[in-house]
């Protein structure tokens, strides 16, 4: 797209459609209840999910038998054994794994921003971002299991082994391994995140100042740059604590057995047939809330702590060194996470056409379409409903995104940054505190159980993705278009319809491809939501990880990981077809 | 009485209390008045204002009376007011043909008679044949002319020019320059111009207001 010309006249001119807009038509009427609409539908299941999760876990659930206030399922709770370890892991893994992905994620730009070797990191990012967690966490466990080709790779010549090893090394009682697994997905979206705020903020001159003051480049970054971008990218930080705390999916591959994390054994206790045990899941839910809480403060506290210790740095003046270790350290661990993803998906494709494979051969004696064939049949309507739902949610979504942007434009009602807190509401709350109050809730009503359920739990999650995806270039568009297109002659909505969306056909195709891919990778969601009568690929895929027959995950994940590929791919080529003869649009 | 034409009465644009523009001023019928001012004096905010997409962070008053219709509070698409940006905007999603679509009337219905419009306004301005091609494979030069023409054939009554000059070379420049005079003078259109290079002033050969 072309840039806007002198600067000022488009961002003066940019609200300037408004007003003139207000037609009587229904939809007319309908946009500018499009952002409080939004919001209900993000915010109003989270808070009515929360409420429906403190009234069982304090004992009120006539429902089933509870109708006094009591601390009875507390008490319960905190008797189980397993409660500390479980707590204690949820913070372990949440913390560790998020520090180190911001932590990798600085290296990575401090070391090689403005590179060649970043803009191909660049370009790896949406692929990687697409893999689901399930898929990547199957391919990251066949990489480091005790027979996985790491292991066969470096046996017998180098260990010795002529047999897999007896080591706990997946589901290691201290989630090492659910930390590896979750650091290799946090990595690309903290990257994403940053990238984005990198080009908000003008990094270089920050940055060239201090190269000419003498500072090496890492440390030039990491005085001037790193304090604003952690700024921007706060919101997504504590998203991906919030996240990794209670993740269940990639748990439940990754993450220790006996007691599993907080949140995988609250899953349990809510599929347990006792249906009392309701109320102990809805405090353990209470009480994970509480933990992620206490883990935003701890993680605030250490901002604090760092901010501290920063500035007394900076006020060193200390012009650090060695950018070659820098830089070897950082491409190296960039690399590693990128390949246990590549190399991972690369371990399923094999695992699936296995015939007989023997340890320690690298690769299978022979190869063959047989698991494929015998589970075509069941993949199917599998596949179906996991891209009706994705479809459908995705649709929602996207109109509901335009039309707060499009409001925005027309009548002015453009989000302060309170409104943006509330966009990360459904991604902060733990999805296990409150969808567990949800699905209580969902017993009165008898909403649950169908297919219409779960799209409707996953236009909560999918919305803030396609948002932030598509607002930024939505924004960005030059308003002079639209200003002679009216005095061409045409009405708001023929700009919007002939103009503006059409010209932003790529950011939309793209914005509706990351809303797919977070669609197909919802877990727990859809199993509740669902009540386990709806099945997606990542139900299924997840659920044939107790089974462990490798070749069966392997159909499934992989399949998981196209079908969230496959509209990256129609985003990249659908505009390039449409707009082959359009230079002005090959780069928009 | 009817007087044809482009009237400001007595408009004013205030930002934050600070008046940035007040002008009154009538434009007849063929006539080019110039609007002349520094960057940031508020000429584009006066066009912005005449054809109905100022932003509401302004605050003007007045009126603007086309053709002795009063057109201040009508929509943008309802004014019949043409603009000519300092880009030339043209569509990058539509051929050069289809960007000339856009702009002719929709009141023209039968798609044979419209693609005979269009294609004689091809001609018209030396482009013939050009009319499936990509508007970004354009000179600067014939960008202009298109979107000179697309505003054209949308019929407008007046016509506003937005430092429409200032990126072409010195010769394109005297050559757009009179296409556009001639055009107007030709279909007896008021003339609104902005700018701030005096070789727009003296070749439009009208009246200057000076702003700021």
């Amino acid at each position: 797209m072309r840039k806007t010309g002198p600067s000022g006249t488009a961002s003066r001119n940019r609200r300037g459609v408004s007003e003139s807009c207000n037609t009587s038509s229904a939809r007319a009427r309908f946009l500018p209840w499009a952002p409080l609409l939004t919001l209900g539908i993000m915010v109003g299941p989270v808070v009515a999910g929360l409420l429906g999760t403190v009234a069982p876990a304090f004992g009120y659930m006539p429902a089933l038998g509870g109708d006094g206030i009591n601390l009875d399922a507390f008490v319960m709770l905190f008797d189980w054994p397993g409660i500390t370890r479980a707590s204690t892991l949820s913070v372990t893994t949440g913390i560790a794994s998020t520090a180190l992905s911001l932590l990798l994620v600085a290296l990575i730009c401090a070391a090689w921003s403005g590179s060649r070797a970043f803009r191909i990191i660049e370009r790896m990012l949406s692929p990687l971002l697409s893999v689901p967690h399930a898929a990547a966490a199957f391919g990251l466990a066949f990489l480091i299991a005790p027979s996985g080709w790491i292991a066969r790779a470096t046996s017998p010549w180098f260990t010795g082994w002529d047999r897999p090893p007896d080591l706990l090394i997946l589901q290691d009682p201290y989630g090492l391994s659910l930390i590896a697994g979750l650091v290799v997905k946090e990595v690309p979206f903290l990257l994403l995140m940053t990238l984005a705020a990198l080009t908000q903020i003008r990094t270089k001159q920050a940055r060239d100042t201090a190269l000419a003051l003498g500072y090496a480049p890492a440390t030039a970054w990491f005085k001037t740059v790193f304090p604003r971008i952690y700024a921007q990218i706060r919101l997504p930080v504590f998203a991906v604590l919030a996240f990794s705390m209670t993740v269940v999916d990639v748990s439940l591959i990754l993450g220790p057995t006996t007691p599993p994390t907080l949140a995988v054994q609250i899953l349990r206790w809510m599929n347990d047939p006792d249906l009392s045990q309701r109320f102990l899941a809805s405090a353990a839910a209470l009480w994970q809330l509480a933990l992620v809480i206490g883990a935003l403060i701890l993680w605030r506290l250490g901002e604090i702590g760092v901010g501290h210790l920063g500035r007394r740095w900076v006020a060193s003046g200390s012009r650090g060194g060695a950018t070659r270790s820098f830089k070897a350290v950082s491409l190296t661990a960039a690399i590693l996470s990128a390949s246990a993803i590549v190399f991972g998906i690369l371990g399923l494709l094999v695992w699936s056409f296995a015939g007989f494979w023997s340890f320690p051969d690298l690769l299978p004696g022979a190869f063959t379409a047989k698991t494929w064939m015998r589970h075509a049949m069941n993949l199917w309507p599998i596949i179906t409903e996991t891209l009706i739902i994705a479809s459908v949610a995705t649709l929602v979504a996207l109109l509901l995104t335009i039309a707060c942007l499009e409001a925005e434009e027309r009548h002015g009602l453009r989000p302060g940054s309170r409104a943006l807190w509330l966009l990360y509401v459904p991604l902060i709350v733990p999805q296990i505190a409150f969808l567990t109050g949800l699905q209580t809730l969902a017993i009165y009503t008898g909403i649950d159980g169908n297919r219409t359920a779960v799209i409707a739990m996953h236009v909560i999650f999918v919305l803030p993705y396609v948002f932030l995806s598509l607002a930024d270039p939505f924004r960005a568009w030059d308003a002079r278009y639209g200003h002679v297109a009216r005095a061409l002659g045409a009405n708001c909505d023929g700009v919007l319809w002939r103009v503006r969306l059409p010209m932003l056909l790529r950011p939309i195709l793209t914005a509706a491809a990351v809303g797919f891919a977070v669609s197909i990778g919802q877990f727990l969601p859809t199993l509740l939501a669902g009540a386990g009568r709806v099945q997606t690929l990542t139900t299924e895929a997840v659920a044939l990880a107790s089974g462990g027959d490798r070749r069966v995950i392997s159909v499934y994940a992989l399949s998981q990981t196209a079908v969230a590929l496959l509209p990256f791919a129609l985003a990249l080529f659908v505009p390039a077809i449409v707009w082959r003869n359009r230079k002005g649009l090959r780069h928009a | 009485m009817p007087e044809p034409g482009l009237t400001l009465e007595r408009v004013t644009i205030r930002r934050g209390g600070r008046a940035l523009v007040e002008i009154s001023d009538h434009v007849a019928p063929g006539e080019v008045l110039t609007v002349m001012g520094p960057s940031g004096s508020g000429k584009s905010t006066l066009l912005s204002y005449i054809i109905g997409t100022l932003d509401p962070a302004f605050d003007a008053k007045g009126r603007v009376v086309l053709n002795d219709d009063d057109i201040t509070d009508l929509a943008p698409e309802q004014r019949h007011v043409g603009i000519l940006f300092q880009d030339e905007l043209l569509f990058p999603h539509l051929s050069v043909g289809e960007n000339l679509a856009f702009g002719l009337r929709a009141s023209i219905r039968c798609r044979v008679e419209r693609g005979r419009q269009i294609d004689a306004a091809l001609d018209d301005i030396g482009l013939g044949g050009f009319c499936d091609r990509d508007p970004e494979t354009l000179s600067g030069g014939q960008k202009a002319r298109v979107a000179l023409m697309r505003m054209l054939l949308s019929g407008p009554k007046a016509l506003l020019l937005d430092e429409p000059f200032s990126r072409l070379d010195t010769e394109r420049r005297d050559q757009v320059r009179s296409l556009v005079f001639d055009q107007a003078r030709a279909k007896g259109l008021p003339v609104l111009l902005v700018t701030h290079d005096h070789a727009d002033a003296e070749a439009a050969g009208g009246r200057v207001h000076r702003l700021g």
